[in-house]
């Protein structure tokens, strides 16, 4: 008995634990209430993905073959990624992206340092109008102006142009950062720029070597934000960009490649793919600021 | 000579209170200088174009002719025309049916996730893709799962003999909009979760114990405990989860572009139709405002609890 109970023990990875029929019925009682919950919400989760990439890897023949099982490819070719980026424009629009995401969200971040500062720590009439207003527009979605914008943009004459998007994309972007970084900044002790100031630095300078540095996460925080907002935008991308060249990745992807009765399935599904990877490795890196991005809001009030 | 010199600089120095007191005096012009940027930005373009939207919903603007002044004229005719009605019912059946099962899944997979097992922050991560991607990207692998005449998920059906027919998950009314539901909540429940998660996680570990030394079961645990304290929290991402559904246009428009016969026809798509493709752009003012009031309502429930969450 005694030499039993040490064999279990062992193989219960060091556990101090004696096996008895009460713990292992505990342990088959997790693994059903636990891990295969927990797979079936991965599986559920991350199905769609797996679905893009084995689509992709098929050939036409496969794609339209009801015969076969449509879960994996029986014989994989490279042949809709090549289509892809040599006869559509989907590098084009990939880079017309990267440039829009990356612009925008500099400028707007630049733009939201500055008033998320101004509006955690200086004293100043108006400053709770403000903040207010910037609130109510972060919550405004981008459904409800494309049309009055689209007229904008016409107007700076601007329409069919990616520079559009560069100056709209701050509409939704600044409302959100500064939102997340007043709360930061508020989080960092006053006394720190005060000292600063005492020893002669200006505001500016205050805020730029002495808060900014302590603010990298959220820095952080809201810059992938504002790139993935950029990256992923839709409507105004739709409405205000409609030359070919010009367009952005997901627009293009809806707009040339989901045309006819027979939709090129590889190809579309290489797009799709191709268009979701930056994004999601930017995310797998920054996991942690993300969720800490998410319930900013929520969570700190 | 050194302590005159001391004495001598002492002098000169006003006392530190009042020289913090001269640096907050120049706070505000500094200030405004500061949040200028931010203010023209929301002057300009999202002011403005929200005048100008108010504006053209009055008038007959279409593209290329200019615009008349026609008063309500676009809202009566959007309130007696039945596709608008139909969009409008739709919005708030696909926003109310979503956000309820998004609510309770999203619960759910918090309880889950905030559990103790290996590889949570895996899970966790793994979760919340849906909702990273772009939202128009993943409806297309979920267009080509439903798609009608090749549709995998109609295969596995039909070859686990669950089935005879072909499901028409995009060309049926009533099966469409299942199918835009269902993937809204597939990209939904992970923020909810999330966020629903993060909130848990704040709850002192000593309540469970304490209630437990009390002996209340599992449920007295949740009813008691959980519910209450995640309330606030869940209430704010709920109304940026509404306002997020309301207002969606991506699944609709990438997933059946509002068909079949209007059956998921949304207030977006409707007003992207008639102000892109009809070039009706009064007309679509009018459409995207008739989703103002309720927005404006949440934003004005969401700017209460935030405050009051803000002074305790």
């Amino acid at each position: 008995m005694n030499g039993r109970s040490n064999t279990m023990t062992r193989r219960g990875r060091g556990s101090s634990k004696v096996m008895t029929p009460r713990t292992i019925g505990l342990r088959s009682l997790r693994l059903v209430g636990l891990y295969v919950p927990i797979a079936f919400v991965l599986l559920l989760a991350l199905f769609p993905f797996y679905w893009m990439l084995v689509t992709s890897f098929k050939a036409n023949n496969e794609l339209s073959n009801l015969d076969i099982n449509p879960f994996y490819p029986h014989s994989p070719t490279l042949m809709h990624y090549m289509r892809l980026l040599t006869q559509t424009k989907y590098l084009l629009w990939f880079k017309n992206t990267v440039i829009v995401a990356v612009v925008s969200t500099a400028l707007s971040m630049v733009i939201s340092i500055l008033a998320g500062y101004a509006l955690a720590r200086l004293r100043f009439r108006g400053n709770s109008f403000v903040s207010g207003s910037i609130f109510i527009v972060y919550l405004v979605p981008t459904t409800l102006l494309f049309i009055p914008m689209a007229q904008v943009v016409q107007r700076l004459g601007l329409l069919n142009n990616p520079v559009a998007l560069i100056v709209v994309y701050p509409t939704f972007l600044v409302p959100f950062c500064t939102w997340l970084l007043i709360g930061y900044f508020q989080t960092i002790p006053r006394e720190l720029d005060e000292c600063a100031m005492v020893d002669g630095a200006t505001r500016f300078q205050a805020l730029w070597r002495i808060v900014l540095p302590t603010a990298i996460p959220g820095v952080i925080t809201a810059g992938i934000f504002a790139f993935t907002l950029s990256w992923n935008e839709f409507i105004y991308a739709l409405v205000l960009v409609s030359s070919d060249n010009s367009r952005t990745l997901v627009v293009g992807v809806i707009t040339q490649l989901v045309r006819g009765d027979l939709l090129p399935w590889g190809m579309l599904m290489a797009g799709s793919l191709l268009g979701s990877i930056p994004v999601a490795i930017l995310y797998s890196f920054f996991v942690e600021q993300y969720v800490a991005g998410l319930t900013a809001g929520a969570v700190k009030g | 000579m050194a302590i005159a010199h001391a004495v001598r600089q002492s002098e000169l120095r006003p006392p530190l209170r009042n020289r913090l007191q001269a640096l907050h005096g120049r706070d505000a012009t500094q200030a405004y200088l500061m949040i200028a940027p931010a203010v023209l930005l929301l002057v300009v373009l999202v002011a403005y174009p929200f005048m100008l939207s108010l504006w053209l919903s009055m008038t007959n603007k279409s593209v290329g002719n200019p615009a008349e002044f026609v008063g309500l004229r676009n809202f009566t005719t959007q309130l007696d025309s039945q596709i608008f009605r139909q969009a409008f019912r739709n919005t708030i059946w696909y926003t109310a049916v979503t956000t309820v099962v998004k609510l309770v899944l999203g619960f759910a997979l918090a309880l889950l996730l905030n559990r103790e097992f290996r590889g949570r922050k895996f899970v966790r991560a793994a979760m919340l893709l849906p909702w990273i991607v772009p939202s128009v990207l993943s409806t297309m692998a979920w267009l080509w799962l439903l798609e009608s005449n090749l549709s995998s998920v109609n295969w596995a059906l039909k070859h686990a003999h669950i089935i005879r027919k072909s499901i028409p998950f995009l060309t049926d009314p009533g099966w469409a909009m299942a199918s835009v539901m269902t993937v809204n909540v597939w990209r939904g429940t992970p923020f909810l979760g999330i966020t629903i998660l993060a909130a848990l996680q704040t709850i002192p570990r000593e309540l469970y114990e304490a209630a437990e030394l009390d002996g209340a079961g599992w449920l007295a645990r949740l009813r008691r405990i959980t519910i209450p304290l995640v309330t606030p929290v869940v209430s704010i991402v709920m109304i940026v989860s509404i306002i997020g559904t309301f207002s969606d246009i991506q699944i609709v428009y990438a997933l059946t572009g509002g068909g079949p016969l209007n059956s998921t026809q949304v207030l977006a798509t409707l007003s992207l139709a008639a102000g892109l493709k009809s070039g009706l752009l009064g007309q679509g003012a009018a459409i995207s405002l008739f989703m103002f009031p309720v927005m404006l309502v949440l934003v004005l429930l969401q700017v209460r609890i935030t405050r009051r969450r803000m002074l305790q």
